[in-house]
């Protein structure tokens, strides 16, 4: 079947180009671009001088299967990821169990079917994420595991992380990386500095994750292998990210949306919808990650979704849970960063898009003939007030409940099939 | 009149003029308390309840006495041995005692900010009687009635606060308070029990203190919890009461007449030099105890003549809060 979506706004993040003009999609392909007219079997899709992206590829984001389905189920999480416009949702390994055997992750691919959008599985790094022995790596990735990472569990032995990558470059494998010291980062809340120590709450230097990182870094040397930093936070990682590029690594980096939205200070009177790991920064570092997003120096913008359910984030900060739901709000927080002047549209597309398909060797993510046809049609100019029991996930632990934002997904598109349709706009 | 307020929360939403509601209501009180009948019944028919989940004498006794003597039927609930024990959260925990319709409630807890989440769910009002390493504002208070008392002001003073600034929600209240008054404020400890980010709160930081307590007015000292003694934090005792223990010699830099204030329980020989402690002519231990059974009298006064207040423009309006 052939569509044809015309009159669009086009983001191309490739070119890192805005302009008007149609779209012809065959066979769940991107066929044509330009400005030629409709096909004479198409149906036919006005897109009113909206923007037309690629869908967002989402690498980090956390299912609640199995063990913690309560929180979100591959539906779930799949009709949100389609309602905000994500094409692509790369998963988590942190379930329970972890996703660390073969048959586990036979178990989520299969579960993943129920998702409307694509959904690919990343694998734990070592056994139950406990940093002692790696996992099948080989085996996991055969079942088709696009990477390998124990999440916020840092391994804390050099040795076993040092093996596992030594074994994973063997292989090819991409390693995710939480750059994180995790014996200054144990039981800390927020941020340490001036609003940590006016709350009375147990805070972390941001150079802990400076430590974390130059440590990943001398391993990446010892040992060639890939490497994917999952959330650089501060200002003082940037000049050792910069020098891992400019050395030759095989190195990229993440920040998550929230880190390029939030601050410190939005935590307030102890709102646990606000509590991340890593914690919010300070404005300083905020400012400093969404210039290195500008420039191309971090990579990637994520999600990191992260269900939590009302009990576990109704409780004192420092016993409550860590994380919030991202999948809807992403695309509308990232309008901040385009509004304000930060980012624009195709900047943000490269990172939300274009950067993580490359760096998992996947064909999505561009806006070009012959690539797949998932796609995202939104305003980004569209008001609305977030209402947090209307989102689509299960869990509803967003911080932006309550919050003005602009930005509306009209439209969602995986491989030429339209998955969401937005009935309000 | 000030304090407006429906709970007290932390001295953070305090202005001076509530501050000072709160110090010259809180001196009548020590007026009354100094009689040999002590009673008056501005809580009168008033449910108080004090919910301590951290351990505590002397608090506790203190909003106690304070309730008794207003008239309230005050009862205590030591939450160590309660069904928080069970694994009730602590919002249903505050939910079951609401529905007992208390009027004030006073609580401690281990966690910052767990009093501010309790205050969101309950119908009365709530008096935080210490935080985690967040704030103590009844602390706050007294220490505020006790130097005024004594220096005949609480403004434009040299206030030196020594010791465990990094765990102390004693300091972070009167660091706030006197903030708040316009004083001059040092804080004095090894950098170890320094919180981050502390210089940013405008008074000025020193780990000397023989320096920082040169020309002090007040000199605040703060107790130093056991489990933090050995290693982790500092070397050890003894070279921390060579250091910063409050001795003859190194008072000796503060002004003549300066005073010296202790929370409690005192750490004799830790933080706090015993000779220094009990010298009636330097220290004000005890007039802070006096003083915090007045203060938290006038605490609980204000907050309930708000809660009338409140209850009354409900009524009226039709909706019982």
């Amino acid at each position: 079947m052939t569509l044809f979506l015309k009159n669009a706004r086009l983001i191309d993040p490739e070119a890192l180009t805005e302009t008007k003009g149609n779209v012809v999609i065959d066979n769940g392909m991107i066929a044509a671009i330009g400005e030629m007219s409709a096909p004479a079997d198409a149906e036919v899709i006005d897109c009113g001088g909206k923007c037309l992206a690629p869908g967002i590829v989402d690498l980090g984001v956390k299912i609640g299967e199995p063990g913690e389905r309560h929180k979100e189920s591959f539906r779930t999480a799949g009709l949100a990821a389609a309602a905000g416009g994500v094409t692509t949702v790369i998963a988590r390994p942190d379930t329970l169990p972890a996703i660390d055997t073969p048959e586990t992750l036979e178990f989520v691919t299969r579960r993943a079917a129920e998702a409307p959008v694509r959904i690919l599985h990343m694998a734990a790094l070592t056994k139950g994420r406990e940093g002692r022995e790696m996992t099948e790596i080989g085996f996991l990735r055969d079942t088709g595991a696009v990477a390998f990472t124990d999440c916020e569990a840092v391994t804390t032995s050099t040795k076993v992380l040092g093996r596992a990558m030594t074994y994973a470059r063997s292989l090819g494998a991409l390693v995710i990386g939480h750059p994180q010291e995790p014996g200054l980062s144990a039981g800390a809340a927020v941020t340490s500095g001036k609003f940590a120590s006016l709350r009375g709450l147990p805070g972390v230097s941001p150079l802990a994750e400076r430590m974390g990182f130059d440590r990943d870094m001398g391993l990446v040397e010892m040992t060639g292998v890939s490497y994917h930093a999952d959330q650089v936070t501060c200002a003082r990682t940037l000049p050792a990210l910069e020098r891992a590029k400019a050395n030759g690594l095989d190195v990229t980096a993440g920040v998550s949306i929230h880190h390029l939205t939030l601050n410190e200070f939005d935590v307030g009177d102890y709102r646990t919808f606000f509590k991340m790991t890593p914690p919010l920064r300070s404005e300083e570092d905020r400012l400093a990650v969404t210039a290195a997003v500008e420039s191309g120096l971090i990579d990637v913008i994520c999600s990191m979704h992260t269900p939590a359910d009302e009990e576990s984030k109704r409780l004192p900060f420092e016993e409550a849970a860590s994380g919030a739901v991202a999948l809807e709000t992403f695309l509308p927080a990232a309008m901040r960063l385009y509004h304000s002047g930060a980012l624009s549209l195709p900047q943000l597309f490269r990172a939300m898009a274009l950067n993580p398909a490359k760096r998992l060797g996947l064909p999505q993510g561009r806006l070009a003939e012959g690539a797949p046809a998932d796609l995202v049609l939104f305003d980004p100019d569209a008001p609305f007030v977030l209402d947090r029991f209307t989102l689509h996930s299960k869990s509803k632990n967003t911080p932006f409940d309550g919050t003005r934002m602009e930005g509306k997904i009209l439209a969602t598109f995986v491989a030429g099939v339209q998955v969401y349709k937005n009935n309000t706009a | 009149m000030a304090f407006r307020a429906r709970h007290l929360l932390g001295i953070e939403h305090l202005t001076q003029e509530d501050i000072r509601t709160v110090l010259d209501l809180a001196d009548t009180y020590v007026d009354l308390n100094r009689r040999t009948v002590k009673h008056s019944d501005a809580l009168a028919g008033m449910t108080q309840i004090n919910m301590f989940f951290e351990n505590s004498t002397r608090t506790q006794a203190s909003f106690e006495l304070a309730g008794k003597r207003l008239g309230a039927d005050v009862m205590n609930m030591s939450m160590q041995t309660s069904s928080v024990k069970k694994g009730e959260t602590l919002i249903d925990t505050a939910m079951t005692l609401n529905a007992m319709h208390p009027d004030l409630l006073v609580v401690r807890h281990g966690a910052s900010g767990a009093v501010n989440l309790l205050a969101e769910k309950v119908n009365c009002a709530v008096l935080n009687a210490g935080d985690g390493k967040h704030e103590h504002p009844t602390q706050a208070l007294l220490d505020a009635l006790t130097i005024r008392r004594a220096k005949g002001r609480i403004q434009r003073l040299t206030v030196a606060i020594c010791g465990d600034v990094a765990h102390s929600r004693v300091a972070r209240s009167n660091l706030i308070l006197l903030n708040k008054m316009e004083n001059r404020i040092r804080l004095i400890g090894p950098p170890t029990l320094m919180p981050a980010g502390i210089s940013e709160f405008g008074c000025e930081v020193s780990d000397d203190m023989r320096e920082g307590l040169r020309d002090a007015d007040v000199v605040m000292m703060l107790r130093l919890q056991k489990e933090r003694m050995d290693g982790g934090f500092i070397p050890s005792e003894r070279e921390y009461f060579h250091r910063y223990g409050l001795d003859a010699e190194k008072l000796s830099y503060a002004k003549e007449d300066a005073i010296v204030m202790h929370p409690g329980p005192m750490n004799r020989g830790v933080e706090i030099d015993g000779t220094i402690a009990d010298d009636i002519n330097r220290s004000v231990i005890q007039d802070q105890v006096e003083m915090g059974v007045a203060v938290r009298m006038a605490c609980m006064d204000l907050l309930a003549r708000n809660l009338r207040q409140e209850r009354g423009r409900a009524l009226t309006e039709g909706t019982y809060v």
